[in-house]
């Protein structure tokens, strides 16, 4: 009894170091200025108080920098299971000539840094003019080779009998490939898209490298320099944090198994 | 089923000889196929990853202007300026110091988490929840939080601090703590993922082996050490070897918090890249360091590969 007393008191102390950044944001988000600024600060506001959400909406275009993010992540993520769906299938599939070669070269990506090639690819984006653009934000991250080779492993788990009766009715790899292997692998694709999406999302060193405008700066960047237009208005900025929050946190609420499935796809050993 | 199987098994043979009959054409309609389908992603990595990598290799044997043209060819410079240069060796430290702060203790408090949580107690549905929360926040959006918990006077950790009887600290600007301080933040921020892939390791080790090891009377320390560390140990050296990556390549919360500072403290590796290429435009040191990092995550990748041959064993 006194052994399970202790875990819950250890779990509580835990869970209330884990949570109370978060619920710190979202509750002074809902205090006035007057009541944020308090000493000694207090956690819960007195009434719910909107104004903050407002301002903040007001000065800083956030919607604009939550629809970047997310225009950008639906289209990379779209782009890796798209790309790495095709390569994986080949690679399972077709019997081509130097498949071993670049199956290994693929896979060799997965090691390079992407810090590593950071500044010829800025070099590179500038050269076509590509700053500040959408495709200077995504085409890069179209491809992934973790993405390849996780694909490569789900495809070859699944029957092999049913690719030799799909060739034998005459139905060639393109047909293959859309009506038979994709609709089976749903499981690895949506595991692949939730990490594709999550990776995209929190992009940070990159955004911030080649986007100058409002128009295209992404949320991360966005939220980052709150900071520095209203040093003084703390529960602005914790307003600002707390909307570009709450759509990530109530999707953890709904999708935890998804979620799950998606981050520990790299967990899984081949 | 017998007689499917086995015609399925004839037409096999059937289809076999009947492609091996047309080898040239369709081995050649195979290759034209497979190329194909791998080109999209062979010319993204080529544009994205292969090229940069050569093209760093070669900026780092030259001088740069702003632009990124190259100047002058210098030959290993680059690299003996590095070498020599105090910086160099400052975010090294740094950055070893970040990794040695983060990646234990960060493993360590989430297999606890994952341990007490995993099982069907009451209650521990809303813990699993709680502590994977920190995986919806980004790099931004925690190190802007924690900005606000850090601030010297506003900030609540020093009221905390004070109402505890102890003395306020200058979380960020002072040079003996802003790594600490980092540190701790990135504890947090990357314990949401680490508990959730901690805490399915834990799932997919069966009932029955717990079960067995409560009736043969052992205790929570000993069940700890002797049955959920070696168990989940695989999952603990995958964890392990992406955490020293992440620690390695870490910039947002830096860039964020404290630029580098106070005195290059927290002035961790690929924020000495992004400043010497990006604020001081020397892509050729730039590129120089960028090699040397990838370097030294090779070897670390290496070291622990090689270390998890020698401990482990199923």
């Amino acid at each position: 009894m006194t052994r399970r007393l202790v875990q819950y008191l250890v779990l509580l102390v835990a869970a209330i170091a884990v949570v109370y950044p978060i619920a710190y944001t979202i509750l002074a988000s809902f205090m006035t200025p007057d009541e944020s600024a308090q000493y000694p600060p207090k956690l819960f506001p007195s009434h719910p108080y909107l104004g903050s959400f407002r301002t903040v909406l007001d000065l800083v275009p956030l919607q604009t920098f939550l629809w970047n993010s997310f225009l950008i992540s639906a289209a990379v993520m779209i782009g890796q299971v798209l790309t790495a769906g095709m390569a994986a299938y080949a690679f399972v599939y077709v019997a081509f000539r130097g498949k071993a070669f670049w199956f290994a070269a693929f896979i060799s990506t997965m090691m390079i840094p992407w810090e590593v090639t950071i500044i010829p690819n800025y070099l590179t984006v500038k050269s076509w003019g590509w700053l500040d653009t959408y495709q200077g934000l995504t085409v890069p991250f179209l491809a992934s080779g973790f993405g390849v080779f996780l694909l490569r492993q789900f495809f070859l788990q699944l029957p092999r009998e049913l690719f030799e009766a799909a060739r034998i009715d005459g139905c060639g790899h393109f047909r293959h490939f859309t009506i038979v292997v994709l609709p089976l692998s749903r499981p690895a694709l949506a595991s692949l898209a939730v990490y594709a999406f999550l990776g995209a999302w929190n992009m940070y060193l990159w955004p911030l490298l080649i986007t100058n405008s409002d128009a295209k700066r992404t949320v991360q960047i966005g939220i980052s320099m709150l900071q520095f237009q209203e040093v003084t208005v703390w529960n602005l900025v914790l307003a600002g944090v707390t909307l570009v929050l709450l759509p990530s946190l109530l999707l953890l609420a709904l999708g935890l198994k998804q979620l799950v499935r998606g981050l520990t796809a790299g967990a899984v050993k081949g | 089923m017998n007689s499917t199987e086995a015609g399925l098994a004839v037409r096999r043979t059937d289809s076999q000889t009947r492609r091996a009959r047309r080898m040239l054409p369709s081995l050649w309609k195979e290759t034209a196929v497979g190329y194909l389908f791998i080109a999209p992603s062979l010319l993204l990595f080529a544009a994205f990853l292969f090229y940069p990598l050569l093209k760093s290799v070669y900026l780092s044997f030259y001088l740069t202007d702003p632009r990124g043209r190259v100047a002058e060819f210098v030959g290993l410079d680059n690299f003996t300026a590095l070498f020599r240069s105090e910086a160099f060796w400052n975010s090294l430290l740094v950055t070893l110091k970040f990794t040695a702060l983060t990646v234990p203790t960060g493993l360590l408090a989430s297999l606890l988490l994952a341990a007490l949580t995993y099982g069907k107690l009451r209650g521990m549905r809303a813990f699993r929840f709680v502590f994977s929360l920190p995986v919806a926040l980004s790099v931004s959006t925690a190190s802007v939080i924690w900005m606000m918990l850090y601030h010297p006077t506003t900030g609540t950790l020093n009221y905390f601090l004070t109402k505890l009887g102890l003395t306020p600290v200058q979380w960020l600007t002072d040079p003996a703590w802003a790594l600490v301080s980092i540190s701790i933040m990135t504890v947090w921020m990357n314990s949401g993922f680490q508990y959730i892939v901690l805490l399915s390791g834990l799932q997919g080790i069966a009932d029955d082996i717990f079960d067995s090891a409560r009736i043969d009377g052992s205790g929570p320390f000993r069940t700890f050490f002797q049955i959920i560390v070696p168990l989940v140990s695989p999952t603990v050296f995958f964890l392990s070897v992406v955490s020293v990556m992440n620690a390695f390549q870490s910039f947002g919360q830096m860039n964020i918090l404290t630029k580098g500072g106070p005195a290059g403290s927290t002035e961790v590796f690929v924020y000495s890249i992004y400043k010497e290429a990006f604020v001081n435009y020397q892509f050729g040191t730039g590129s120089a360091l960028s090699l040397v990092l990838f370097a030294m995550i090779m070897l670390l990748t290496l070291l622990q590969f090689r270390f998890e041959r020698k401990v482990h064993y199923h």
